[in-house]
């Protein structure tokens, strides 16, 4: 196949960045988008040109490292799919692909398609967890948890944090990440005795980031690569409601 | 030199036990002083620092993605393994023990393998708590499934993504800690260099993957637990980033390597599709529950999988190995696929694949519940391969996964060198020659939680903060230019070739000739190469950029510089360990049905190696094996 990439090069934070393009020859169909960049990237070195700089690591859709917006899409245009696990079948000979940074006002851009998605980590330092201590834990079948209830936290669970998500948000809302997280530990009885406390901290901490409020626009849901409904969404503006009207927000405790 | 394993007397029910009563304690209200510095935010790194900060220690904790919760744990898919016997098949601590012993070829430690499988009941009730969502039974109860080299039913899992939910497990209670300021979070920081004075570690210096950046860190205390090297083979299954360079260069630095030969290369990974191929990607073991494995019984039938008959068909596994079948131990089950591709019955592109086929557990079962029990398994190899699995077999091959080689440690996972602690897959400890399915998962947070949290408090009661450090001492100046001037030779070698390239090269040679079966000429030739292949790296690489700046070409060729030095260690303790065990194939050694014949008479040791200096030969100490509780005989999974 031949393409052409027109990929978003900008030298750090504060430069101004701009799209340049590259025509490619010889793209196999089986190839991965990163190869396809992997590729490209062994030909700037070679012509003495600066490598596009791109988040990855695990490339099999798990790690939540990669992503960019592709063509106008946060990973790409097939559905349930990391930018990681995108192969060039889905293109047609001659297409031109444009590729540019997840853009939000919390995700500040490091180089070229690399951001700094830190703030997603902050949100789960402020009440993402169940406080039990190591050695603590009881046996692990004294608590019995009903099979659809585990799978329905397993489906909340399987957030990989890309924060693509976040990206396509026109408010650049954190709602679906933090709400997965929130989902899965408010499902489980474990997760029962801090629940209020996490919805006040996890989402409090997400406006204090600068990420915006959710107008259920539902583009978040339309291209997380891990299929997580906004269900959750409305599950935690419960939760949030019933903490607020009971509870006052308190600070972290130690373990 | 001497090595000491320090394993405590008495019987082995009740070593740990033990040694917990007898390791010297921290008094709570002193661990604030003490600082720990944790590198690594996997399964094993992430559950020690987060362990360490409740203790009270003051933890400082590295990684090289921008986030902890993307370690490589995160890859993990099929589940973790745990004696608790809750399918009331007859699994037993002591069954644990004996087929991680047994599984790992009889070249692990019995007293760590013991505590292991004692641990592990602990690790899933701390997960549990944690709130992972393991998979569950209609009653409520957790759900096992079997796995390679056990006839028990004791892993446990979360769907296909184990690893990942076990680590945002070990992650959140990290964040706790981040959150109360007991842990400092260094993400996209980078090891390169450990510092060493008077046989103790005293602290790491980092790379600043954002500004280029070059730290020294002082700690009363370090742990590494910076993974496997499997990417020394350049196609493997870990993820791209995955290194040596934290373990190399505490290698240089005096710490002894054990048993660097001993790789694993999984059997069920999705064949390489071309040159282009950047990585391996692996089809969890767990597929092996349901999936039958077989090739055409004649060598060229190129008709498609269903066109060809039953009678045509050697499912070659449950042919060989009638009581484990699909499920025999991954390094058996890789060289039996390797065989019968090298007969010209592989299946796919190049020949380079054999069948794993859903058929038979479809028609019994029904698609539901396959699609239950492995469904984004079949959606990723869909969206690799483009075919699907429901409908045709899969096709897979053996591929570069994890290695059992790591530094050298006591029972206190201590290294050689005082203070310097690992953890996780980089240490080398009890897998032996073989790790079996399901069991690093349990091994890393079993370090991670209950383990080194322990062990440390015991070093650290004979140890002084006083007496540590500064990060102007002259030890850590020298090493930040020792930093310095590694990535500026690097920089300014620009010559034609692109570290890619090396790196490929370099996993070509190890992959054909220190790979699934290994022979005296065949390592020779490679150690013949790897030194000229080295010397041509550092004189004709291109790295492009500078140094004080993001530059992800700069951080790879730093991990294939290692991975340059690390490959002739391999290949030298490959050598010279003449005979078969495990993963570890020497042709010359096998029995008359072509299993791997062991030579316990001489190779019943740990191989740890000093470091001498680049391209000079290292020198080799010996641990000896003791077996007390298990007889050493001859692998059978007949
Ligand atoms: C695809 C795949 C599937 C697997 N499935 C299973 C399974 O089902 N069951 C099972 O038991 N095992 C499985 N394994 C093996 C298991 O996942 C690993 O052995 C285990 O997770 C390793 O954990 P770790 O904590 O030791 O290292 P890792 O998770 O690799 O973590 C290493 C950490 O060290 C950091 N690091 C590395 N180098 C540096 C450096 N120089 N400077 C700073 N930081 C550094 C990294 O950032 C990372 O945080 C699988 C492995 C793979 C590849
Ligand atoms: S909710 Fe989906 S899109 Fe958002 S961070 Fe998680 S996986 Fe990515
Ligand atoms: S690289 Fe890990 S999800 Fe894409």
């Amino acid at each position: 196949m031949k393409l052409t990439l027109k990929i978003w090069r900008q030298d750090g934070p504060s430069q101004k960045g701009g799209l340049a393009a590259y025509p490619m020859d010889d793209v196999s169909p089986d190839m991965s988008f990163l190869e396809v960049m992997d590729m490209l990237n062994e030909q700037l070195i070679a012509r003495g040109e600066r490598p596009i700089a791109f988040d990855h690591d695990c490339r099999e859709g798990i790690c939540g490292s990669c992503g960019f917006m592709i063509s106008g899409e946060a990973h790409g245009p097939v559905k349930l799919t990391t930018t990681c696990q995108l192969f060039m079948r889905h293109f047609r000979d001659g297409d031109t692909i444009i590729a540019e940074p997840f853009r939000s006002r919390a995700f500040p851009i490091i180089k070229d398609l690399v951001v700094d998605r830190s703030a997603l980590d902050k949100i789960v330092q402020a009440g993402g967890f169940i406080s039990a201590r190591t050695g603590s834990a009881p046996d692990a079948n004294a608590m019995l948890i009903p099979k659809d209830k585990a799978d329905r936290a397993m489906d909340a669970a399987a957030c990989i944090g890309c924060g693509a998500c976040v990206a396509v948000c026109p408010n650049g809302s954190a709602m679906l990440f933090t709400a997965a997280k929130i989902g899965h530990l408010g499902l489980l009885p474990q997760g029962q005795p801090e629940r209020r406390q996490r919805a006040l901290r996890m989402v409090n901490k997400m406006d204090e980031l600068g990420f915006g409020a959710c107008s259920n626009h539902g583009e978040c849901e339309a291209v997380c690569p891990k299929g997580i409904s906004i269900d959750f969404i409305a599950c935690m503006n419960r939760d949030y409601m019933r903490a607020s009207a009971t509870e006052t927000m308190e600070p972290v405790k130690r373990v | 030199m001497e090595l000491n394993a320090k394993i405590p007397a008495g019987p082995m029910e009740t070593k740990w036990e033990k040694h917990q009563f007898n390791v010297k304690l921290v008094n709570p209200a002193n661990r604030r002083k003490y600082k720990v510095i944790v590198v690594g935010s996997g399964l094993a790194g992430g559950s020690a620092a987060a362990t360490l900060g409740q203790l009270g220690y003051d933890v400082s904790c590295f990684c090289y993605q921008d986030s902890a919760r993307r370690a490589h744990s995160i890859a993990a898919q099929g589940g973790i393994n745990a004696a608790k016997n809750y399918q009331n098949d007859n699994d037993s601590v002591f069954r644990l023990f004996h087929d991680t012993i047994k599984g790992g070829d009889f070249r692990s430690r019995e007293a760590n393998v013991y505590r292991l499988a004692q641990v592990s009941a602990a690790v899933i009730d701390q997960c549990v708590a944690l709130g992972v969502p393991f998979a569950r039974e209609y009653g409520g109860c957790l759900a096992n499934r079997s796995f390679g080299g056990a006839q028990v039913s004791r892993t446990f899992y979360a769907r296909g993504q184990t690893g990942q939910q076990l680590l945002l497990g070990a992650y959140s209670a990290l964040s706790v800690q981040v959150a109360l300021g007991q842990v400092k979070m260094y993400p996209r920081h980078e090891m390169l260099e450990l510092v060493v004075t008077d046989g103790h570690a005293r602290g790491i210096v980092v790379r600043n993957m954002v500004t280029g950046e070059i730290t020294s860190h002082a700690a009363d205390a370090v742990v590494l637990g910076t993974g496997g090297y499997s990417n020394a083979y350049c196609l493997s299954t870990n993820a791209k980033g995955c290194n040596a360079t934290a373990i190399w260069r505490a290698h240089r630095k005096g710490a002894l390597f054990a048993n660097p030969c001993f790789t694993q290369i999984h059997p069920t990974c999705i064949p390489a599709a071309g040159e282009h191929q950047s990585k391996l990607t692996l089809m969890s073991e767990s597929l092996r529950n349901d999936g039958r494995i077989w090739v055409p019984k004649q060598a060229g039938d190129r008709r498609n999988a269903w066109d060809i008959p039953e009678s045509d068909r050697d499912y070659y596994l449950e042919r060989k190995y009638p009581s484990y079948g699909n499920l025999a131990p991954r390094d058996i089950s890789s060289r039996a696929a390797k065989q019968v591709c090298d007969e010209g019955r592989g299946v796919g592109p190049g020949g380079r694949g054999v069948y794993l086929d859903f058929a038979e557990a479809i028609g019994r079962l029904g698609e539901s519940v396959i699609r239950e029990r492995y469904g984004n398994l079949f959606e990723m190899y869909e969206q690799i391969t483009g075919e699907n699995s429901y409908k045709q077999p899969m096709r897979i091959y053996p591929a570069m996964h994890y290695v059992m080689g790591g530094l050298w440690v006591d029972y206190n996972l201590m290294s050689n060198i005082d203070g310097l602690y690992v953890i996780g897959e980089a240490n080398f400890s009890d897998h032996g020659a073989n790790r079996l399915g399901a069991s690093a998962l349990m091994q890393g947070l079993a370090d991670g939680y209950f383990i080194l949290p322990c062990t440390i408090g015991d070093y650290l009661a004979r140890v002084s903060p006083s007496d540590r450090l500064k990060t102007d001492h002259a030890a850590f100046r020298q090493a930040e230019q020792d930093v310095k001037d590694r990535t500026s030779r690097l920089l300014s070698a620009d010559g034609t070739r692109t570290v890619d390239s090396f790196h490929r090269e370099l996993g070509a040679l190890l992959w054909n000739n220190c790979g699934m079966e290994r022979n005296e000429k065949g390592l020779r030739e490679a150690m013949a190469k790897i030194p000229l292949l080295r010397e041509e790296f550092w004189r004709n690489v291109k790295v492009p950029g500078s140094a004080a700046d993001f530059n992800q070409s700069l951080e790879k060729a730093g991990r294939v510089a290692d991975f340059m030095e690390l490959a002739e260690l391999i290949v030298y303790d490959a050598l010279d360990r003449d005979e078969s065990c495990g993963a570890h194939f020497r042709e010359e050694h096998q029995t008359a049905d072509g299993e791997a014949a062991r030579d316990d008479a001489r190779f019943s040791f740990v191989s740890a190696w000093e470091f001498k200096g680049i391209g000079q030969r290292p020198a080799l100490h010996k641990e000896p094996l003791v077996f007390e509780y298990l007889q050493l005989t001859q692998r059978s999974y007949k």
